[in-house]
């Protein structure tokens, strides 16, 4: 066997056999690194003012204001062009954030360990749909909403994992994955089995009734509450796959919506990257591809993982959300993505594909050689800061990021 | 040479076509049984790739 092989085996056996477990809340000024009020996270490769997308523009302003350290849009700005924030990309202190990543100093996370290795990942919790920091949005009721998280919804939710003990999400996302959610553009599933295990927990922990009111509402009134879940275990899972000598396998493949960027085993820390693409899909009512914003977020790590596109020929009530042309169309895609990767999972299984495993492990040299990119089911953003989501889509990892990564390989290890 | 060519396209044929899918289409058309092979080169042609990749096929 070659030292390729066997190093990419190596990653695939270490991403089949990570259990992650939500194992509490915490706060970004207490868990990250060389943090201060004026870092702010964000969602894919690193990135410079000049460069954001309006909506990561207008999720930066009210990241700031949220923090406290300016009032208005143009203080905000004023602060930003003064040198005083400090932007880097979530990746690189074990986080993810779904579309724009704000991450900063006060916000709750979701702590994710991976219990066969002992890391741990992070995550946002998910704002909902509409008006949200996400999609660029950054007024008052937006601001309002990140604080009830903070000071509401994030206790009570550490409160709940205390009582009741750490929440195994590999055993939940097989069940979700088993009835029909990717875990990406679908986790109806996945929200409400999460609904069904923590509820109970939180209805005796949580002794004000308003408040467990608002909770309740709040949880079980968005679909996609698991994702951010989902995407802090692809996290926890795909970091333990980071630099293994001679290992061609992806770690992570993000958007800030500007630029799209993947990292390799081999390669530690450093990112490919190449102009992100514009999905294909479908569009809410009044919505046309003139007003979506390029691909943006963390959220490819459930792709990297072996999840959302990769998995769509399990979950065929998303086909037509995501714009696919049918259900043997959304087969097709996962039947592709096997072309691309190392193993299947063994435990993530698709009953509806004869139980085969969700593709696992993306071989930047199997994407070169075939021609496959990656595809990754995705939500829309508005071009225009607040506006929110528009559709949701399909798009593909731009191929440059796979050629630049595979002739870096190339001449690590000598052979160019 | 040219007669077996001759003979070959003189019976029966069974044709399985490697790659772009029009010649597929063209024998189809002429009620000539066909399979169709989805091959495309490796890295889509581009030679620098493909050398990197068979060079790496014995690392």
């Amino acid at each position: 066997m070659t030292k390729i092989e066997q190093a990419n085996q190596e990653a695939f056996r270490r991403m089949d056999s990570g259990d992650p477990e939500w194992t509490g809340m915490v706060y970004a000024k207490d868990v990250l690194p060389d943090m201060d009020r004026y870092t702010i996270g964000h969602a894919g490769p690193p990135l410079a003012w000049e460069e954001m997308c309006g909506p990561m523009k207008g999720a930066v302003v009210g990241a700031i204001r949220y923090e406290g350290l300016a009032e208005t849009e143009e203080q905000a700005v004023a602060l930003v062009e003064s040198g005083k924030i400090r932007f880097r990309p979530n990746h690189n202190v074990a986080c993810v954030g779904p579309m724009t990543g704000m991450i900063t100093w006060s916000m709750p996370l979701f702590e994710v360990t991976n219990k066969t290795y002992g890391n741990v990942a992070y995550c946002t919790i998910n704002e909902g749909l509409g008006k949200v920091m996400r999609f660029g949005a950054n007024d008052d009721s937006v601001l309002a909403r990140l604080k009830w998280l903070e000071t509401v919804l994030a206790p009570a939710l550490q409160k709940a994992v205390q009582a009741h003990g750490p929440f195994n999400m590999k055993v939940l996302m097989s069940k979700a994955l088993a009835m029909g959610d990717e875990m990406h553009q679908r986790n109806i599933a996945g929200s409400s089995l999460f609904v069904r295990e923590v509820m109970p927990t939180l209805a005796r922990v949580v002794e004000d009734r308003t408040q467990l009111t608002e909770i309740t509402d709040f949880i079980t009134g968005n679909d996609q509450f698991f994702l951010n879940l989902v995407m802090a275990s692809c996290k926890a899972v795909c970091d333990t796959v980071k630099n293994i000598p001679y290992c061609t396998i992806v770690t992570a493949m993000s958007r800030n919506g500007t630029n799209f960027g993947i990292k390799v085993s081999a390669l530690g820390d450093e990112w490919f990257q190449a102009p992100v693409l514009m999905p294909e899909g479908l569009f809410f009512p009044g919505y046309g591809p003139q007003d979506a914003n390029p691909d943006m977020g963390d959220s490819a790590i459930t792709e990297t993982y072996g999840i959302g596109g990769f998995a769509m020929g399990s979950a065929p009530a998303v086909v037509r959300f995501v714009g696919a042309d049918s259900v043997q169309a959304a087969v097709n895609y996962t039947n592709d993505m096997y072309e691309i990767t190392q193993g299947r999972n063994t435990q993530l299984t698709m009953p509806n594909l004869d139980f085969q495993g969700t593709p696992t492990g993306i071989d930047i040299r199997k994407v070169v050689e075939t021609g496959i990119a990656p595809v990754i089911n995705t939500g829309m953003a508005h071009k225009k800061p607040g506006v929110g989501q528009v559709g949701a889509g399909i798009v593909r990892a731009p191929m440059d990021c796979f050629t630049q990564a595979l002739l870096a390989f190339a001449k690590s290890v000598g052979v160019v | 040479m040219a007669n077996q060519v001759n003979r070959l396209f003189a019976s029966q044929l069974w044709v399985a076509n490697v790659g772009v899918d029009v010649f597929y289409h063209a024998v189809l058309a002429q009620h000539v049984p066909a399979v169709q092979v989805d091959w495309r080169p490796p890295a889509g042609g581009d030679a620098r790739m493909a050398e990197i990749l068979a060079k790496l096929r014995d690392l």
